[in-house]
């Protein structure tokens, strides 16, 4: 039985399809990456998983039960921007995480200790210790992206979906992100799904690349189909599918 | 070089500020000394010195009746029902703005009722509240309150509709409640422009204030000037009309500096 199970699922906007007949099955600790042409639906694909919205037709099963109808601590997410709180002092920013489960979002005498104790101790790891009493808004854009990761991962969601998160960042920022995100999904063995419009950076992180598209195109009406999944690449060992079971000395591998 | 980037230095930045008050001055100590020339009686435009001379008088000798100085106590009158009345405006438009902002229930019930609400013009209804209040303070603090809130009201629910929308799922996904949601993440977010909202609602809720003390008061500063309007005392009425330039601009001052102190990460669109 497959982690999350998307089946037959038909989204539109109005009278407007924007994805038809999507369906797609995934293990639990899959790296899925997301690829499609601008305004294809794969932000809206995401927003299906976090339960922001719902399929107009039909269903999305997590671990076999469907969703709640509203987004939830099981699953994380990471936007490209505004994805962290501005009036949060980074530490709090990740505090957060804890207090926001509690009745009224603050953390008292030992708990409110512990959970900043253990907040430094992300922010250390994540290379944001020394910047802990600052706001985001003084943190370049690779740091506010590590910050959203370091955010989602401390509610511990089973399931981190990431909307295009390095789009705005330089490429030297960018791998160490890449190093970043690989060394967390080891550690934790998340289910991660991610938007991105960079291929190579869409291969090198997932396991299996998905390729949103419309598969009909009326050119009277462009916008008279929606789109679905066309491709799904494996894409581990480099994206050359079978090879592992051959000797590993022969195999070129890119990178 | 474009006029739109040529920009004054420190100094010159300085005087230009200077420069329209210092011309209003020179406008008026002219305009007067050509009045009076002619008319040494004439009351309309008293002299500079005259009203600095009326001011020194006003603040500091007691009123020969009560024993009190009255230019500190229409202050104090005043300022007491300005306060009381912005200070609950400020609370009611906070709470339900974000009310309305936050919940669609809310939202639905409530949007259409403060737009028509706000068409209402609170000086028209300032009959109806002497009528239930009263003439006593009740009802000059009710006017300011009804004339600034459906303000605030709109202008908080409009801001927390304008937070983007990926902070509330963010906050959803880290296990936060409707009740935390709002306190933790709406509420911190609008205070700078509740501040701000005061801030531009104050000119309103002085005008409500001086209004209604015009009518029916008897202390308080809009009353004194409408008072000595009788005898033409311009000294006294230019006095208490740069007094309350003054406090306005003070508090003005005080309200984006205290933004400044407590929210930092806002930034400069708040200020
Ligand atoms: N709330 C909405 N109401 C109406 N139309 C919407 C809504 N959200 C998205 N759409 C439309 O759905 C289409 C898909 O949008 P979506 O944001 O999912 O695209 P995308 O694949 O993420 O594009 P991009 O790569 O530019 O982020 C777009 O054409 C958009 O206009
Ligand atoms: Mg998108």
């Amino acid at each position: 039985m497959s982690f999350v199970s998307v089946s037959g699922v038909f989204k539109s906007y109005g009278r407007r399809p924007v994805l038809e007949a999507v369906s797609l099955e995934v293990a639990e600790g899959e790296f899925i990456s997301l690829v499609g042409a601008s305004g294809c639906g794969k932000s809206t694909f995401l927003r299906m998983l976090l339960d922001e919205e719902q399929p107009t037709r039909g269903t999305i099963l997590v671990d076999g039960m469907p969703l709640s109808g509203e987004p939830s601590q099981s699953r994380g997410i990471v936007f490209q921007r505004y994805s962290v709180f501005p009036h949060m002092s980074v530490r709090d920013n990740i505090v957060a995480a804890t207090a926001f489960q509690t009745r009224f979002g603050w953390l008292t005498g030992a708990d409110k200790r512990a959970a900043r104790d253990a907040a430094a101790k992300t922010l250390e790891r994540i290379g944001l210790g020394h910047v802990a009493d600052q706001y985001p808004a003084s943190l370049s854009g690779g740091m506010q992206q590590r910050l959203a990761i370091a955010q989602a991962m401390a509610a511990r969601p089973r399931i981190l979906l990431l909307d295009e998160p390095f789009g705005a960042l330089d490429p030297g920022t960018r791998l160490a992100m890449h190093a970043f995100l690989q060394e967390l999904r080891a550690e934790t063995g998340m289910t991660v799904f991610m938007v991105t419009h960079d291929l190579e950076e869409g291969f090198k992180l997932g396991d299996r690349v998905l390729v949103f598209d419309k598969p009909r195109w009326d050119p009277q009406e462009p916008e008279a189909y929606g789109a679905t999944i066309t491709y799904d690449f494996d894409a581990r060992d480099g994206g050359i599918p079978y090879q592992r079971l051959e000797e590993d000395t022969h195999v070129f591998k890119p990178r | 070089m474009r006029w739109i980037n040529r920009t004054p230095g420190r100094a010159a930045a300085l005087c230009l500020m200077l420069l329209p008050f210092a011309a209003l001055f020179i406008a008026y100590a002219l305009g007067s000394e050509a009045r009076l020339a002619v008319n040494p009686q004439d009351k309309l435009l008293p002299a500079p010195s005259k009203i600095a001379e009326t001011a020194g008088r006003l603040i500091t000798t007691a009123d020969r009746r009560s024993g009190e100085i009255l230019f500190w106590n229409d202050t104090f009158a005043s300022l007491q029902r300005l306060g009381l009345g912005v200070a609950i405006a400020a609370v009611t438009g906070l709470v339900t703005g974000l009310a309305i902002g936050l919940f669609p229930y809310v939202r639905a019930a409530a949007s259409g009722f403060v737009s028509v609400l706000s068409m209402v013009p609170p000086l028209a209804v300032l009959p109806i509240l002497f009528i239930v209040f009263g003439l006593g303070e009740v009802s000059k603090v009710a006017l300011v309150v009804i004339g600034i809130t459906p303000f605030l009201i709109r202008d908080l629910s409009q801001r927390v509709l304008d937070i983007p929308s990926e902070l509330f799922v963010k906050a959803q996904t880290l296990g936060a409640s409707s009740t935390v949601i709002a306190l933790r993440v709406a509420l911190p977010l609008v205070m700078p422009r509740l501040i701000q909202s005061v801030r531009l609602s104050l000119g309103p809720a002085w005008l409500f204030l001086i209004a209604s003390e015009a009518i029916a008061a008897d202390g308080g500063l809009g009353y004194r000037i409408f008072l000595v309007r009788r005898y033409l005392a311009m000294d006294v009425i230019l006095t208490y009309v740069i007094w309350i330039t003054l406090l306005a601009f003070l508090f003005d001052f005080a309200l984006r500096r205290l933004s400044q102190r407590l929210y930092p990460w806002a930034g400069e669109d708040s200020l």
